[in-house]
């Protein structure tokens, strides 16, 4: 099992937040979902691995090799794209494109022709034009055509239209369809993960809560509600709960639940998990 | 092949691409020696992650319903009619089960069951 991203240990200090002994690996051909809400981590993280940000300490090893020590041949393998940040706005598609080849020693003016008529992008427009959706495909053409093996990005989908979004999935999933391809994702649109990703790590509160495949990692926590006079019997090993005038709702970990107990239990959604994760920190009330 | 998934069902959803798939290949419709796509291949097309379709082409292989041959791909096992029988027996018992719990639950006694069954039945 070859590992496209291994992550170990990492740790960045700032004066008001942190993010502590954050690991996690990514399999070679696999997609994967960086899970959180605003402010849990997820842009520190990705930034660090990138090492957009002086990391405290901790390493990163991208397809065996330490970033630290082997920056500039392992961004050779690497594509990022990030939803909200805009380059060279007013440049035009085609300059932009000229800059950032200079910089791979491989890149493929094929295959980056193939993407523009793919993708539909028009080398004549300006950055500024392109719509969100088109500005990450443009970040994908880019990534595509140097070679790119690991694909980081940080809330692709955000912004994005249904339709486009499930666009972007659809063409997620084609790029990892022969296995060379991995894909780091960070969205909090848990839903567009549910389908496509086979991983799931959840950071919250500067910390990975856990990182795992996606249908264990759902069938580790059981949702569970029943009536008030029932929320004794559990409450000191629910995460969190909410109480309304029909019962309370709890999220639990599964190894916590017993199943003999008469409380109605049921699998989260991830939106579920992340939302009573969130509740527990009392971010929202 | 036709595989239908439902996300809003509570089963997961490589239980259902399994219970589809073995459902068509009891039923015959998928007949013995049948290539079942590549994983990768059947993952972008059923919109599931790869994980999940590899999970229901294990459970396939340990039902004995499919075979895998290395480098070639995953098979419609051969097997007889009776065996047949049998695996299609163990899967309607194993939703029966589900399906008496539930009928337990509201007390309901075997005769009261059936008599219910029947209504709903033609």
């Amino acid at each position: 099992m070859m590992l496209a991203l291994d992550i170990r240990n990492l740790h960045k200090k700032y004066t008001d937040f942190q993010i502590r002994d954050v690991s996690f690996q990514l399999e070679k051909g696999y997609i994967m979902g960086f899970i959180g809400a605003n402010g849990a981590g997820k842009t520190t993280t990705i930034k660090s691995i990138l090492n957009m940000i002086r990391i405290d300490s901790g390493e990163v090893y991208v397809f065996g090799k330490n970033m630290a020590e082997h920056e500039t041949e392992v961004k050779q393998q690497i594509g990022c794209a990030f939803g909200d940040i805009d380059f060279y706005t007013r440049s035009r598609i085609k300059t932009v494109t000229d800059i950032t080849k200079k910089f791979y020693k491989n890149w493929n003016e094929e295959t980056y022709s193939d993407c523009l008529r793919r993708f539909k992008l028009d080398e004549n427009k300006k950055i500024a034009e392109l719509s969100t959706g088109m500005k990450v495909k443009y970040s994908l053409a880019l990534a595509l055509s140097h070679g790119a093996k690991l694909l980081i990005l940080d809330e692709p989908t955000s912004g994005l239209d249904p339709v486009s979004r499930d666009d972007l999935l659809d063409l997620f999933q084609e790029l990892i369809v022969d296995g060379e391809i991995s894909i780091l994702f960070s969205t909090h649109i848990t839903s567009d993960l549910e389908k496509c990703a086979d991983f799931i790590t959840f950071i919250d509160n500067g910390q990975i809560v856990a990182s795992a495949e996606k249908n264990e990692f759902m069938e580790s926590y059981r949702l569970v509600s029943g009536s008030e006079a029932h929320l004794n019997e559990v409450k000191e090993r629910l995460i969190s709960y909410k109480v309304n005038s029909f019962g309370f709702t709890g999220l639990i970990r599964t190894e916590d639940f017993d199943p003999s107990s008469k409380l109605n239990a049921s699998m989260p959604s991830l939106e579920e998990i992340m939302i009573y994760f969130a509740k527990k920190e009392g971010l929202y009330v | 092949m036709n595989v239908t998934i439902s996300n809003t069902s509570e089963k997961p959803i490589y239980q259902q691409i399994y219970e589809q798939i073995s459902a068509l290949i009891l039923k015959g419709e998928l007949e013995s020696g049948y290539c079942l796509p590549p994983i990768r291949q059947a993952a972008l097309e059923l919109r599931v992650s790869v994980i999940t379709v590899k999970k229901a082409w294990e459970e396939l292989e340990r039902t004995g319903l499919i075979h895998t041959v290395t480098g070639k791909g995953c098979f419609v096992a051969d097997f007889t009619s009776g065996e047949m029988l049998e695996t299609r027996d163990q899967l309607i018992l194993k939703q029966l089960a589900t399906d008496a719990a539930y009928y337990k639950s509201f007390g309901l006694t075997l005769e009261e069951v059936i008599e219910l069954l029947k209504k709903v039945y033609d």
